[in-house]
């Protein structure tokens, strides 16, 4: 009962996102205010039974209802409460159901918090999320119901989730990768609201700022969930793969950072109005082309989703309308006017372009090298992949062009600055930068590596900057100036803070790529393993058991010159259903390098294959996306987002623009 | 003329899109090589798991070969691996070709992975694969009994592929 219960919400959902995409915007080309209002219960509405519908499968998963068939699939009766619960999401229906939950929450929410917006922008904001909820809608019921019956050959058992998916950290990256990827969704109804109304001014650009800060914080957090648990459970002992998925969720986020900076000169300075609109068109184009790729096949990926050609016809479809469909407004409609406003080279208008500049070249060379394969395939050249050689080598440079103007840029002012305020205020954060750098290069490795002291430079440089900016603008102003340090507005913090985790994620990429080392050894009970300046003692493994597997557990005792620091315990897991093994890398972090262990296959007489990492400053590059994403947060939270009431009343701004 | 302009970004959507379209109903199709029915080209290389031990293609005749090239930087690999190893239990004779890599990574992904592979030879630069005209990983050459290339497959071989492309060539080569 409680999956059909389940199927007939979706249905109800439907039905209801077709009258939101179609009232109101009808009413708000009629003037008609009560159809335009029926927008804030329709939102709600199809947000309460797409509720229903999830709760309705979270039911069957927790009651292990083996007749649905997806719950058979991704689920299994001795799995422990907690990944039942977000075995929800270990597949590829699920998975889209929280998808078209999270469009709805948004959707509901615009609707909850958009009193200060005119009624007509309200209205088709609204309208434009309800269309979006009709075609997921649509795909999930036609392709890929959650609750489809196995009847009547119920099987007694679930094939299990996947045990790579096992794991805390997996109930908390879907969720939040999700929330950021479906977040543009709101921006790209902003966009396209504000091209059918042809209104693209400041307060347009205010509205959506806080959406997309948020967004893209949601978007930052998630990537860096997914790229820790990559890390940690893969056993591969990296961080990033460049493997389709990630781009698929890499390239919004690139598009997204653009955008966030592009709003903010709209805002404050009433120029890059089209390119801002199409940013944020291509910020949500781009996250439906990552499900495009990632639920269609086009693309082999090592975690695509089971793949189903006509889910691929039905998306790409879609996408059709909603991409094809909205670039073809942006075409009609976009503002060919010239801006009046002026700035010069040395201006921050200027900067924020070279980096909206750097951020796209970034995304296009993700996205050719996501699709180089697709384009081979398509010009009869077979499947192939290119690999992280390709990427490695725009990638990195670009991002460190990136980061050093990012100094400059984040302390230019606007319209003009003087060549010579810039470098009296610069010189200080270079030295620093210089210094740090060398220091690091010299500290670690075996000879001076020029690479290290770049990364750590530029790292250096953005953090730098960044201090200097506050405690410069805290010294500006009067009173003491401690106590000035304390007293900015939200949005200066929230630069500041991302800004910071910026460098701090360049600095922790960069050097932990260069500086690791790492050792593939045997070794028996009571033998040691050097690894850079740790020595690793293996002492035997045990037999442990857990809620659904069985596992040796290896014993290692790690010290560093004749002290111990660590103790690690990787584990081999055999899961009862499948018979599926699985690496369970031990990982000792803190804040100078972690030591990373994995084993690999039993030699006989109690030795092992093991793989033995020390990798400096790794988890800066987490800490660092955990500030981005707190950043944009912060950034939410300013005041001055929810100070503009509407001084008009809503009939007047009925009146065509 | 300046709303023109505007009209680029949908055009190149377009032109993704057809792109698109085209991959989905693409199939991974094998692509005829040069080498078709031609000796596979000579080579001396080193083996993965004794760098002394050099195999050359004489190494091939007598058997039914299936010659895989991968690399441990390919992601496609690792999804085709798991039916290569059902096909070496099968008792299909495979041999790789480890293209461009790093022998010590490659190692340590066979002893990850389970090795499918009777041996495999370590083309470092690359020189074995631009005789055979690789563009990339994973690809594989059914090789007869006489050392002469009978099919060529580009991309990932899977249950499909082999029963579709492989096995009728091989039944026929066991039929002579």
């Amino acid at each position: 009962m409680t999956a059909e219960l389940g199927h007939i919400a979706l249905i109800v959902a439907l039905g209801l996102s077709f009258l939101l995409a179609a009232i109101p915007m009808v009413g708000s080309y009629q003037n008609n205010l009560l159809w335009m209002r029926s927008s804030r219960s329709l939102a709600t509405g199809v947000f309460v039974f797409v509720g229903l519908a999830y709760a309705c499968l979270t039911i069957s998963f927790m009651e292990s209802d083996f007749s649905v068939a997806y719950v058979a699939q991704t689920s299994n009766s001795m799995l422990p409460w907690y990944y039942k619960f977000s075995a929800v999401w270990g597949g590829h229906e699920g998975s889209f159901l929280l998808w078209v939950l999270m469009l709805a929450g948004w959707t509901f929410t615009v609707a909850c918090l958009s009193r200060s917006l005119p009624m007509v922008m309200v209205a088709r904001v609204l309208s434009v999320l309800g269309f979006l909820c009709i075609g997921f809608l649509l795909f999930m019921l036609l392709t890929s119901n959650p609750f489809d019956r196995l009847l009547p050959d119920t099987p007694s058992e679930g094939r299990d989730l996947n045990p790579l998916l096992q794991d805390p950290a997996f109930v908390f990256h879907p969720p939040v990768l999700y929330m950021g990827y479906v977040g543009l969704s709101v921006n790209f109804a902003f966009a396209i609201a504000a091209l059918l109304s042809g209104r693209l001014d400041s307060a347009w650009a205010r509205w959506s700022r806080p959406w997309a800060t948020a967004a893209w914080a949601f978007l930052t957090l998630g990537i860096a969930l997914g790229s820790w648990w990559a890390y940690y459970e893969l056993g591969w002992g990296g961080w990033w793969f460049w493997d389709p998925v990630e781009n698929a969720s890499f390239m919004p986020w690139l598009v997204s950072t653009a955008l966030v900076h592009s709003l903010a000169v709209t805002e404050k300075r009433g120029v890059f109005k089209s390119w801002t609109i199409l940013l944020a068109i291509f910020a949500f184009s781009l996250s439906l082309l990552g499900t495009f790729l990632v639920r269609s096949g086009v693309i082999t990926s090592v975690h695509a989703f089971a793949t189903d050609p006509e889910r691929g016809v039905f998306i790409l479809g879609f996408l059709g309308v909603v991409v094809g469909g909205s670039l073809m407004i942006y075409a009609l409609k976009a503002p060919t006017m010239r801006a009046v406003a002026t700035f010069g080279w040395m201006s921050r208008e200027m900067f924020l372009l070279l980096n909206n500049m750097l951020l796209v070249v970034i995304m296009l060379t993700v996205l050719l090298g996501t699709l180089y394969p697709l384009i081979a395939d398509a010009m009869g050249m077979g499947r192939i992949s290119v690999g992280p050689p390709f990427f490695n080598a725009f990638f990195v440079p670009l991002v460190l062009a990136l980061s050093f103007f990012l100094g400059i840029g984040s302390i230019s002012q606007w319209k003009k600055s003087k060549g010579e305020r810039l470098a009296n205020f610069l010189w200080l954060p270079a030295v620093v930068a210089v210094v740090m750098g060398l220091l690091v290069a010299f500290m670690y490795g075996d000879a001076f590596h020029w690479k290290g002291w770049l990364c750590a430079a530029i790292g250096f440089w953005v953090v730098a900057v960044s201090l200097r900016d506050w405690w410069h603008k805290a010294r500006a102003k009067r009173g003491s100036t401690v106590a000035q340090l304390f007293n900015m507005n939200a949005s200066f913090y929230a630069m500041v803070c991302a800004h910071i985790g910026l460098g701090l994620t360049v600095i922790g990429g960069g050097l932990s790529s260069i500086y690791s080392v790492q050792s593939d050894v045997r070794l028996a009970p009571g033998e040691t393993v050097n690894v850079g300046a740790y020595e690793f003692k293996f002492e035997g493994t045990e037999g442990v058991r857990g809620p659904n597997y069985i596992a040796d557990r290896a014993n290692v005792v790690v010290s560093r010159d004749g002290s111990e620091v660590a103790t690690l315990g990787p584990e081999k897991r055999r899961y009862f259903s499948g018979g599926n093994m699985m690496t369970e890398a031990a990982v000792d972090s803190s804040i100078g390098r972690d030591l990373y262990m994995a084993m690999g296959e039993h030699l006989g007489e109690g030795a092992w294959a093991v793989r033995v990492y020390v990798k400096p400053f790794i988890m800066w590059i987490w800490l660092g996306c955990l500030l981005m994403g707190f950043g944009g947060f912060i950034a939410v939270a300013d005041k001055r987002y929810r100070r503009l009431k509407v001084l008009r009343p809503e009939t007047e701004a009925l009146k065509p623009a | 003329m300046a709303r023109l302009k505007l009209f680029i970004p949908l055009a190149i959507f377009v032109g993704l899109a057809a792109l698109l379209w085209k991959g989905l109903s693409l199939d991974p199709t094998a692509m005829p090589s040069a080498l078709k029915d031609k000796a596979f080209p000579a080579f001396s290389l080193g083996v993965l798991k004794d760098e002394q031990d050099f195999k050359t293609e004489k190494d091939f005749l007598g058997e039914i070969t299936l010659v895989n090239v991968w690399a441990t930087w390919c992601v496609v690999c690792r999804v085709e691996h798991p039916y290569l190893l059902e096909l070496a239990e099968q008792g299909v004779r495979v041999v790789g070709v480890n293209y461009k890599d790093q022998p010590d990574a490659a190692r340590q992904w066979l002893a990850e992975l389970k090795d499918p592979y009777e041996f495999s030879v370590m083309d470092r630069d690359g020189r074995l694969g631009l005789d055979l005209g690789v563009f990339g990983a994973p690809e594989s050459y059914l090789v007869d009994q006489q050392g002469i290339i009978r099919h060529k497959h580009v991309g990932v071989v899977d249950d499909k592929v082999w029963q579709r492309d492989f096995m009728p060539i091989i039944n026929e080569l066991k039929g002579k």
